[in-house]
């Protein structure tokens, strides 16, 4: 075989037949370029999805979890008897955590920790005029809040630096200042459980893009909400943690929990649904993109059949004139890989066009979500992928029939 | 004089649309330097002998020996380079790649054998063309070439690599009669120069002006 005659008769082959060249050229970029725009964009969803449901949680939170999950007084006198109690009420104890500000200096000084927030969560009533709205008041130490949730880049207005000066400052969810129709600076209402009564000056406003925190959510001094519940200065609730890495969340999470006792909840546990969603676009990412290559592939392989059967005359002339399976089979992969790596190439810049178009497209999504445009994944992986296949369908796409053709005896051909 | 050529006992069946024997115990030999021609009636088998004999046509009983080799049985890429060293070509409708022009259809198979570097097969085909009168058209598509034309350049493809014998099936016989006298004298004159001709023709002309005549009917020899 040799490679260099092979090479200049595929050439010629090529630049003969210029138009067909780029129909064929022109199948594999539309294809490719296709799988590059759906695939960037179905993953760009996908991502900003997951990372809007997952930035706004902890993960992992540590609580004191008061309920009725524990065992009667009877049953711990009169083991395995047939005991009946109806109706059993949880103990009176607090849901706070004991020496909660020690456990979270601990858990700060652990390895792959990034940020560690004690905070006091309690719900109360906004009061609006004659209307109660209902939400939370998170008491928080606003500097590490910050460093767990990146509160300062989810401000709509005001600071959190006024928050630390101000012991009566309140930061709302943007879509709950709205509804109670304040703006920083204006002075709003909070009732408590207990009943007690406080005003607080509203002194920002931050957005999520996640409905459920925007409309409900709001932070304050941790010592004020414990003025506000009439509790010690180290009583508090929950415990926010945040690693490094978030898959470490789940084993350090079952740790602190044998470590401490307190129930722990990771954020996998926390976000199930969310999670599960995750999954099932993932298959439907999988399932487009496949169906995508795969019917581009069905295109590639028909074109490149049609280009072998085209010159299946002038394959029987090589083989007659001394040629051999080899060299047709060589001759026919190099325009193969000629047309897979142009059409490929052109097709990831197409795609690369299309995605970029795609990811400055305004698009108003809004109070639910904070979108402006288009969320889009420029990753390289997508596009070697989408090259590699391209050039692998299209040498296999070109391999097949002139294997085929190269087996043809010339005389079945040439007798006519 | 030593012999080229040797088929013994050929035997070619065509099964569609029912069995059918095309050949039936062919045995003849040709000695180096022969201008041979096969005639006789259309179905008679001759072109079928000659792809036996091209080696293109792998399915037959019986034996071929060509330039002291076996072919018989061989591999089909065994069979293509032994084409490429040993035999050249000349189909009835000359079978060019209209792509190239003629000088690359000329030394294609030249550089497919390597025995010379592409410059020199370059030197060797612009000779062959101007043995046969067509260098002038060297440059040429072999697309915008007459059908007299593109016939000589077959000629001059088939004697690239200076085979052992170069077979033609009908070449004249989709030429006029300039063209046909005109290949015919190319033929002739390669005779003259010791070069192995075996022709399949019906043109009882050409098959006069050659050395010896092979006639068949009904798949067999019937005069030689």
């Amino acid at each position: 075989m040799n490679l260099h005659i092979a090479a200049e008769i595929a050439k010629t082959h090529l630049l003969a037949k210029k138009k067909q060249t780029m129909v064929a050229m022109l199948g594999v970029t539309f294809g490719i370029a296709m799988f590059i725009t759906m695939i960037s964009f179905m993953q760009g969803v996908n991502q900003f999805l997951e990372d809007s449901a997952l930035d706004a949680s902890p993960h992992v939170r540590m609580y004191n979890e008061v309920n009725t999950q524990r065992p009667g007084l009877i049953d711990e006198v009169n083991p395995g008897g047939f005991n009946v109690v109806y109706h059993q009420k949880p103990k009176d104890e607090l849901s706070r955590l004991k020496n909660g500000i020690t456990i979270a200096e601990r858990i700060e000084k652990e390895a792959g920790v990034l940020g560690v927030s004690p905070q006091l969560s309690t719900q109360v009533f906004f009061n609006n005029g004659p209307i109660q709205i209902s939400g939370t008041v998170a008491g928080v130490d606003m500097e590490r809040e910050n460093r767990l949730y990146n509160l300062s880049s989810r401000l709509k207005s005001g600071s959190l630096r006024t928050l630390q000066s101000n012991p009566d400052g309140l930061i709302m969810g943007a879509t709950l200042a709205r509804k109670l129709n304040v703006r920083v600076g204006d002075k709003v209402s909070v009732t408590t459980p207990l009943g007690t009564n406080r005003i607080l000056r509203v002194v920002g406003t931050f957005s999520f893009g996640i409905g459920t925190v925007d409309n409900i959510k709001s932070y304050a001094n941790l010592s004020t909400v414990q003025e506000m519940l009439q509790k010690d200065p180290g009583y508090i609730t929950d415990i926010h943690i945040k690693m490094v890495d978030p898959l470490q969340a789940i084993p350090f999470g079952k740790r602190l929990h044998a470590i401490f006792g307190y129930h722990t909840e990771d954020w996998a546990t926390a976000n199930q649904a969310i999670l599960a969603g995750e999954n099932i676009r993932n298959v439907m990412t999988f399932v487009v993109s496949f169906t995508l290559l795969v019917v581009a592939g069905f295109g590639i392989y028909n074109i490149m059949n049609m280009t072998v059967m085209n010159k299946i005359k002038d394959i029987a002339i090589l083989k007659a004139t001394g040629f051999d399976g080899k060299d047709i089979v060589a001759i026919f992969l190099l325009q193969a890989v000629f047309i897979g790596l142009s059409g490929g190439i052109l097709g990831l810049l197409i795609g690369f066009g299309l995605s970029y178009l795609l990811s400055i497209m305004p698009f108003d999504a809004g109070d639910v979500l904070s979108l402006k445009t288009f969320p889009v994944i420029f990753a390289a992986k997508y596009y070697i992928m989408g090259l590699l296949f391209g050039v692998t369908t299209t040498i296999l796409a070109g391999f097949f029939p002139s294997r085929k053709a190269s087996r043809v005896d010339p005389v079945s051909i040439l007798r006519g | 004089m030593e012999t080229v050529l040797n088929a013994a006992r050929l035997n070619k069946y065509f099964y569609d649309p029912e069995k059918f024997q095309v050949l039936k115990d062919v045995t003849f030999a040709v000695k180096k330097g022969e201008f041979l021609s096969i005639i006789g009636k259309s179905g008679c088998g001759k072109s079928t002998l000659l792809y036996l004999l091209s080696t293109m046509d792998t399915e037959y009983e019986g034996t071929i020996e060509m330039a002291g080799t076996s072919l018989t049985g061989r591999s089909q890429d065994y069979l293509s380079h032994f084409r490429n060293e040993h035999l050249g070509f000349v189909f009835q409708f000359h079978f060019l790649l209209p792509e190239f022009s003629a000088l690359q259809n000329v030394m294609l198979p030249g550089l497919k054998l390597g025995r010379y570097s592409e410059k020199e097969v370059e030197e060797r085909a612009m000779e062959k063309l101007r043995l046969i009168g067509m260098a002038d058209f060297a440059r040429k598509p072999a697309s915008k070439l007459s059908g007299g034309q593109q016939q000589r350049v077959a000629i001059a493809r088939a004697m690239i690599n200076d085979p052992t014998i170069i077979m033609g099936d009908e070449p004249t016989g989709n030429l006029d009669r300039a063209n046909t006298e005109n290949v015919f004298h190319i033929f002739k004159e390669l005779a003259g120069m010791g070069q192995t001709i075996i022709a399949v023709t019906h043109d009882p002309d050409f098959a006069a002006g050659c050395d010896r005549v092979i006639e068949m009917s009904d798949g067999m020899i019937i005069r030689q």
